[in-house]
């Protein structure tokens, strides 16, 4: 039985992809995920800002209370050279997972300056990731910003970073955009060599105690798949060699199988891998096969889109018909 | 060889040889020495190798007594060895320096010589230190300026190898060793050339070792000590050949000849000064300048000071002398003259009585003292004392530079005359500590000294405070090296960089006639003028000063620099002054940007290169009016209703005027009132807090964490609101311990804040409309200055709520006594002063205060004005510092002498038994005085006994009369540092621990050598980075309560005030209950912890949560009630160590320098955090229900 499948011109062994999680920082746990079956990895995220971020504060708390007082015109020894050690860390990281394991590595890259996204994808070029993931984290607050100027934005980023480098590389976006087929069509024509389906936001709760907002993630369930679901049927077939990637609520083997069915290219575990352990992966693959076995399926290739809107026989119910189908079941 | 040109300071000139010709280095922190310390330390941390290829050993001792000892044995066993200190540090090392001098081994200590603390501690600059130290049988070589530090540490290096005697190498503290200067860098090559092998081996061969083993350290007795002592002279009279040999040496690798006194001047001048150190400097210029309008004068400099060479001097004296003063920086009281006035006047002797004495007569002679503490010593001075060698009668033991109106010791200076020379380029820039000003000119130095020909010096002036401070820089530049060793007094370039400055500081009085003036203003090139007070505008116009603006702040909000001005200030500078040209100093200021912040990520830069091109753009020449407009009238600097030493003495001082205070004003024995922080205004914050009484829960947290007591909380009867301003704001108490219409009013000092925000962090209560606001909220405080300033003084008038009526153990209660600790000038957001306040308000009145020296006794005790107040009553806080190593005996002490005069009140009391009430004197004798209600009572029955004895007669009344206050219980309070109490004091602090006396020790736990810029501790923990630990602390923090515990007897507690208060204040009271030694540990946040100190209280908690810091108290009265001593106060770790640590930048930088270390570390620390609980866990779980089974035997006797 042939699982194997081809992402961003890669040839992975099969459709399970370990996406951008906190299991990436440790080698040893990425040789686990290899192990364990992951076809490749994507690498936790960079966080331009966050370097911004961390060497203006450090700057600043290096520099508090400096030359104030004659008996302390400093608080700390000079440092040497440490400012952006996230971001040599990462590139160090890239290196080490290269050398840990045969599968692919994708680094994973969330700019926010022009200058950031093609600085940072370059020197990740270098480290020898084989693709990048542009992982774009943005919360359109601005009033005076159109959908139109939201969405450049996302083109630019693009752009730039392809301008950079010549490997592969992926776009992982969010589902809020007024018109996302025409926006992942737009994505695809500035050079995206993937669409990754979706991004998850920290979603905000209230502290009633406190009367604080505290930052709040989650696990994904399995509920999720739903929207990338939707969107990998509704794309498939429209891009022009442009592979999709289904993250977001894969949790079982079902999951995957029917992510490929709407037409994903690999499908990334983040949560059920935290949750469950990397094992997990092992357990889907085995389901899998055992699921594609008993249904007579003799490569992944032969489902892939056969359930999206092109080839399933009632295309409405992935549009608003299915809304409605819903309501009415409940009554 | 090319050598490279550098501008660095004299310590960085001393550390950078020094570590490249030692194997081992012990350290200690003191002032001005620390840098050298810490550069060694970092030097080693970054694997810099010394000439042979090894990377010296560097270790931070308890003590310098500890550093001299360290030093000791490393010499004794063979390596070459150094260590740095000053003042006290080296009066400490005295006992080791008799040994290692009479074991004839060799090594230098580069001392920053410094003040020694006598009527007050003064951290500045004379040779009371090194004078000290003079007769412990050391070489002695002084260096005047940075140049001379770097050369005369290797000449000193290589000749105490040759000489076999140790050397002290020293210079003046802050003048030079804070001088920043363009010097000539000496090369590895030049090293190396100066230090020959056969030096080092013959060193290394008197080790002791067991492979050829000797003894030395004999105990000897009379037949033999004496001669032994006599065995060395042969060694001290060829040394001043010796080192005259290696200064020849030195002056044929780099052309710099040095001799053992060197002269200077006419070769026939008739009236000659004899000095060392910096002052020399400023003393050649001033003979250049009179030699060449034709006086005979001349200046001979003391290099080789120990063994003095009589032989040299000689040589070195012009024959034509007729009249010779010696200056010393220092003071012997008593004595009949200093000490190198004395050498000098021996060495005249002695050569005249032996016919060598080369002049035709034996001069006119005199000595002085100058310059202590850092005091000015200019070119007007010297000019006074060459006049004053005229003089048929010249004044002996002259003063100069004070005025001396007590026993009339001084010379009059005409201090109009000045040296100072058109083709030397002088630029004062006043700015604030935070606003990066003396950073930005330390870099223009470093561009005009290294990327030009132009020779450079920078000295920089910080004032007394911690917070809001005052910086004032001077630079010179110029064609010719620079030997002006005194401040600018004839700026030809002004630069004001905080507005606010031009009603205080009258910058522009010695300003040169066409001098700039450079104004960072928010007003316009068109407003600014009319808001000048009328005295600059005066200057300004009669001296035609070319008068530039710049709204700095502005293009710092545009460029995204927030509140840093430094860069734009600096691009102003070279812009206006002409140093180079304009696009010339651009290029170069990015390049400088790129090189500091380059490695703190692009953005950084890209901010910076914004600032700089923006701000010429914005720079504006001002047309000004030829007429004075504003009022000339100068605003008084204290208030009319100050006590009049305030008024004539302390205003002076805080005016900046304090080098005109006279003798006779001064207080003779250091007493200085207390309570005078209150009338400095100092107006340092642009927010204040504002008090929201709606939505106020009244739970007193904003007042209790607030560093500076400006936060202030009263519950009064309503009635006293008549009157009140109309912006006062009050509104019901709440709670039941209050009478019906009992106001309460929390209300900010709107002049004393420092605008920290810890009020603002704490507030639990938030705006039910809006949560983004509190019931205490920052506002702009110039709008509301004036109005809040009336509701401050109405406020300070209500009466102050009935003590014996508060329920102090609550936050609440404790909140609304009256701190006796207000307005002091630790940094903003301070985590050591709210205990110290809450300590003032719970026993203020009844407590005395022995204070170590560190940041506690800086921001407590340092001038001009003190924090520590009185009540109504004038009563409050006593407070004396000693030393930094011995405070916990001092305070014994204090405890000691009180229990004497306590129980010979009660001697007396007895005696008069029969002549007093009875009723009254067995209230008293049986009074028990631990509520405060019953503090209250005895001292109205003492009042009571005052009165009765005044009409006894007899010497026991008169005597009781003199003790009967201390029948009234009194309150020791022994406060400091981690520095003093876990390291160079803890052996006296562990004695008095033992001694069973009532004192309590409050331990300000910082983690770090807060006051002297952070350097580590033992109670430093693991993982963090500090001076001294470079590379990030490897051993854990040392558990001094636990140790403390271990005596049984000791009540001990460990305090977080943002973890429990409750628990703070409770073990607060407790521990002043308890009759036997206290010890309190109190975690205190610190600006050397790096991060917004607004959020201090949170770290705090997080601390606490993450098990780092476990809250316990230890009550040895409990073990009689058959209970546990040991409770916690704390919970099991709840959250991880790293989710407390890494908000702090000392623990994150190591993850960004060393992430594997760092994460060994945590990971370590992490398992001694759960290692720890389970060991107080297990404290807390033994059984003490049957008395005599508890782990710790309760020993109260003594």
């Amino acid at each position: 039985m042939d699982i194997s499948t081809n992402y961003l011109g890669l040839k992975l062994k099969s459709p399970l992809v370990a996406s951008a999680s906190p299991l990436s920082t440790d080698v040893a746990k990425v040789r686990q995920l290899e192990d364990a079956g992951a076809s490749a990895v994507v690498m936790y995220s960079l966080f331009e800002e966050q370097i911004e971020h961390d060497n203006q504060a450090l700057d600043t708390f290096l520099e508090q209370g400096t030359e104030s007082f004659a008996e302390a015109l400093d608080y700390f020894p000079t440092p040497e050279e440490y400012y952006n050690r996230e971001a040599e860390d990462y590139l160090e990281q890239i290196h080490k997972l290269k050398k840990a394991v045969d599968i692919p590595v994708i680094a994973s890259l969330n700019g926010v300056t022009p200058g950031g996204w093609t600085k940072y994808a370059r020197k990740m070029q270098d480290a020898g990731a084989d693709a990048i993931e542009l992982n774009v984290y943005h919360i359109a607050t601005d009033f005076s910003k159109s959908a139109l100027d939201v969405e450049n934005i996302y083109i630019e980023d693009l752009k730039s970073v392809k301008y950079a480098v010549t490997i592969p590389v992926s776009i992982k976006v969010g589902p809020y955009f007024s018109s996302f087929a025409n926006m992942a069509k737009r994505l695809n024509e500035a050079g995206a060599d993937g669409l990754v389906l979706f991004n998850r936001f920290y979603q905000p709760d209230i502290d009633l105690d406190a009367l604080e907002v505290m930052p709040n993630l989650q696990f994904s369930s399995p509920a999720e798949m739903r929207l990338p679901l939707r969107w990998l049927a509704i794309l498939y077939g429209h891009l022009n060699s442009c592979s999709l990637a289904a993250t977001t609520g894969v949790h079982s083997s079902y999951d995957v199988l029917k992510l490929i069915m709407a037409g994903a290219d690999v499908t990334m575990l983040a949560s059920a891998l935290l949750k469950n352990g990397i094992g997990r992966l092992t357990e889907i693959e085995m389901e899998m096969k055992h699921w594609m076995e008993e249904h007579e399926y003799e490569s992944l290739s032969q489902m892939r889109g056969s359930m999206s809107y092109r080839h399933v026989k009632d295309p409405a119910a992935f549009t608003r018909a299915n809304y409605m189908k819903t309501l009415q079941s409940i009554k | 060889m090319k050598r490279k040109m550098v501008t660095i300071d004299g310590n960085e000139a001393a550390a950078f040889v020094a570590h490249k010709v030692n194997e081992v280095i012990a350290i200690y922190p003191i002032t001005p020495s620390s840098t050298m310390g810490e550069l060694s330390d970092e030097y080693s941390a970054k694997g810099q190798k010394n000439i042979w290829g090894t990377v010296p050993s560097v270790t931070e001792m308890q003590s310098e007594g500890g550093a001299a000892g360290a030093v000791h044995g490393a010499l004794q066993t063979g390596a070459l060895t150094t260590t740095f200190t000053a003042s006290q540090g080296l009066l400490l090392m005295i006992p080791n320096m008799y040994k290692i001098a009479g074991e004839l081994t060799s090594t230098v200590f580069h001392v920053t010589a410094r003040s020694l603390a006598a009527q007050g501690l003064s951290i500045f600059g004379d040779h009371s230190d090194v004078m000290a130290a003079r007769q412990t049988g050391w070489i002695m070589l002084a260096s005047n300026n940075p140049q001379e530090v770097m050369d005369t540490a290797l000449i000193a290096h290589r000749a105490t190898l040759e000489a076999h005697l140790p050397v002290i190498h020293f210079f003046d503290g802050f003048r030079t060793s804070h001088e920043v200067s363009k010097i000539e860098q000496l090369t590895s090559e030049d090293l190396k050339a100066m230090m020959p092998d056969h030096l080092v081996i013959a060193h290394r061969k008197k080790a002791l070792t067991p492979d050829s083993p000797v003894m030395r350290g004999t105990a000897q007795n009379p037949d033999v000590y004496f001669q032994g002592r006599e065995t060395v002279n042969p060694f001290y009279e060829k040394t001043p050949g010796i080192i005259q040999k290696v200064m020849d040496e030195f002056a044929g690798l780099t052309g710099r000849q040095y001799r053992l006194f060197d002269y200077y001047g006419a070769p026939d001048a008739d009236r000659v000064i004899i000095m060392m150190g910096s002052g020399a400097e400023a003393a050649s210029e001033t003979v250049d300048y009179l030699a060449s309008r034709g006086e005979k004068i001349g200046l001979i400099k003391v290099r080789l000071y120990r063994p003095f060479s009589r032989e040299h001097l000689i040589q070195a004296l012009p024959v034509t002398t007729k009249a010779l003063a010696v200056l010393d920086r220092t003071k012997e009281p008593g004595s009949n003259g200093e000490p190198l006035y004395h050498d000098v006047l021996t060495a005249l002797t002695e050569s005249m009585q032996d016919g060598t004495l080369p002049t035709a007569s034996f001069p006119k002679f005199i000595g002085g003292r100058y310059g202590l503490s850092s005091k000015e010593f200019t070119p007007a001075m010297i000019k006074a004392i060459y006049d004053e060698l005229k003089k048929d009668k010249p004044k002996n033991h002259f003063t100069i530079g004070i005025t001396d109106d007590l026993t009339n010791s001084h010379l009059v200076y005409d201090a109009d005359f000045t040296t100072e020379t058109p083709d030397v380029f002088r630029g004062m820039f006043y700015g604030l500590g935070a606003d990066g000003t003396v950073g930005a000119n330390k870099n223009s130095i470093k561009i005009i000294g290294e990327e030009t020909s132009n020779f450079a010096q920078g000295y920089f002036v910080y004032d007394s405070k911690k917070s809001g401070s005052m910086t004032t820089s001077h630079l010179r530049f110029g064609k010719k090296p620079i030997r002006s060793t005194y401040l600018i007094s004839r700026p030809t370039f002004v630069a004001c960089h905080q507005f606010a400055f031009v009603e205080k500081f009258d910058m522009l009085a010695e300003a040169e006639p066409g001098a700039v003036f450079l104004l960072n203003s928010p007003y316009s090139k068109e407003e600014v003028w009319n808001h000048l007070p009328g005295r600059m505008q005066q200057q300004i116009i009669s001296r035609k000063i070319r008068f530039y603006v710049i709204d700095g702040l502005e293009v710092a909000k545009k460029t995204g620099m927030g509140g840093r001005i430094n860069t734009i200030m600096q691009t102003c500078f070279f812009a206006i002054s002409g140093v180079l040209s304009r696009e010339e100093a651009i290029g170069k200021i990015k390049d400088a940007v790129k090189k500091t912040y380059g490695k703190k990520g692009e953005e950084i830069v890209r901010k910076n290169f914004e600032a700089i091109d923006q701000t010429l753009e914005n720079l504006f020449e001002v047309n000004y009016p030829a007429t004075v407009t504003g009022t000339l009238a100068e605003p008084a600097v204290v208030s009319d209703l100050a006590p009049d030493f305030v008024k004539k003495v302390t205003s002076l001082m805080m005016a900046g005027k304090g080098d005109q205070i006279t003798t006779s004003m001064m207080p003779a024995d250091g007493t200085w009132p207390t309570a005078t922080t209150q009338w400095e205004k100092r107006n340092i914050a642009s927010e204040i807090p504002v008090w929201d009484p709606e939505t106020c829960i009244q739970c007193g947290k904003c007042a209790l964490v607030c560093p500076h007591a400006v936060i202030r909380i009263k519950a009064y009867d309503g009635k006293y609101l008549s009157g009140s301003p109309e912006t006062f704001k009050s509104t019901e108490a709440k709670g039941r311990e209050f009478d019906p219409g009992t106001k309460y009013t929390i209300q900010i000092a709107p002049e004393d804040c420092t605008g920290c925000e810890l009020c603002v962090e704490i507030c639990p209560a938030k705006n039910k409309q809006n949560t983004s606001l509190k019931a205490i909220n920052m506002a702009t405080q110039l709008p509301i200055r004036e109005t809040e300033k009336k509701n401050w003084d109405f406020f300070l008038n209500l009466p102050e709520y009935d003590r014996s009526k508060v329920n102090a153990s609550t936050v609440k209660g404790s909140q609304l006594l009256q701190p006796l600790f207000e307005f002091s000038g630790a940094c903003a957001g301070c985590g050591e002063t709210p205990y110290l306040k809450l300590v003032s308000q719970l026993f203020g009145d009844r407590m005395v205060v022995a204070n170590a020296t560190g940041c506690s006794s800086i921001y407590g005790g340092n001038l001009p004005t003190t924090p520590w107040a009185k009540n109504k009553e004038g009563r409050g806080p006593a407070w004396s510092n000693s030393l930094f190593e011995d405070n916990a005996e001092f305070g014994l002490g204090y405890r000691l002498s009180i229990d004497k005069h306590k129980e010979m009140a009660t001697e007396y009391l007895i005696s008069l038994k029969d002549q007093l009430d009875p009723a009254l004197v067995e209230g008293i004798l049986s009074a028990e005085q631990k509520e405060e209600h019953e503090i209250f009572a005895q001292r109205e029955r003492v009042d009571k006994l005052k009165t009765a004895l005044k009409t006894l007669t007899g010497s026991a009344a008169v005597m009781l009369l003199t003790l009967a206050d201390y029948l009234v219980k009194k309150s020791v309070w022994i406060v400091g540092g981690d520095g003093w109490a876990y390291d160079i004091g803890y052996g006296g602090l562990d004695h008095v621990l033992t001694s069973g006396r009532n004192v309590n020790i409050l331990v300000l736990d910082t983690e770090v050598y807060s006051n002297t810029g952070g350097q580590m501790s033992k109670s430093t923990p693991m993982g963090a980075v500090a001076k001294f630990a470079a590379g990030g602390k490897r051993n854990g923090k040392k558990d001094l309560g636990l140790i403390a515990m271990s005596y049984g007897n000791v009540y001990v507690a460990r305090i977080a005030m943002g973890a429990s208060d409750v628990q703070t204040i409770k073990a607060i009271q407790e521990a002043e209950k308890y009759d036997g030694p206290s010890l309190i540990i109190a975690y205190s946040h610190c600006i050397a912890h790096g991060y917004n100190l607004k959020y201090g209280m949170q770290q705090q908690k997080l601390a606490v949560d993450s098990g780092h810091w476990n809250l316990f108290r230890y009550n040895p009265d409990l073990v009689s009630e058959n209970k546990n001593p040991f409770q916690l106060d704390s919970k099991a770790p709840k959250i991880r160590l790293e989710d407390y640590i890494y908000n702090e930048t000392r623990y994150k930088m190591l993850t960004k320098m060393h992430p594997e270390t760092a994460k060994m570390l945590l990971d370590q620390n992490q398992k001694d955090v759960q290692a720890r609980w389970k060991h107080y866990e297990t404290l807390a779980s033994e059984d003490f229900s049957t008395n005599g089974n508890g782990i710790n035997p309760v020993r109260k006797e003594n």
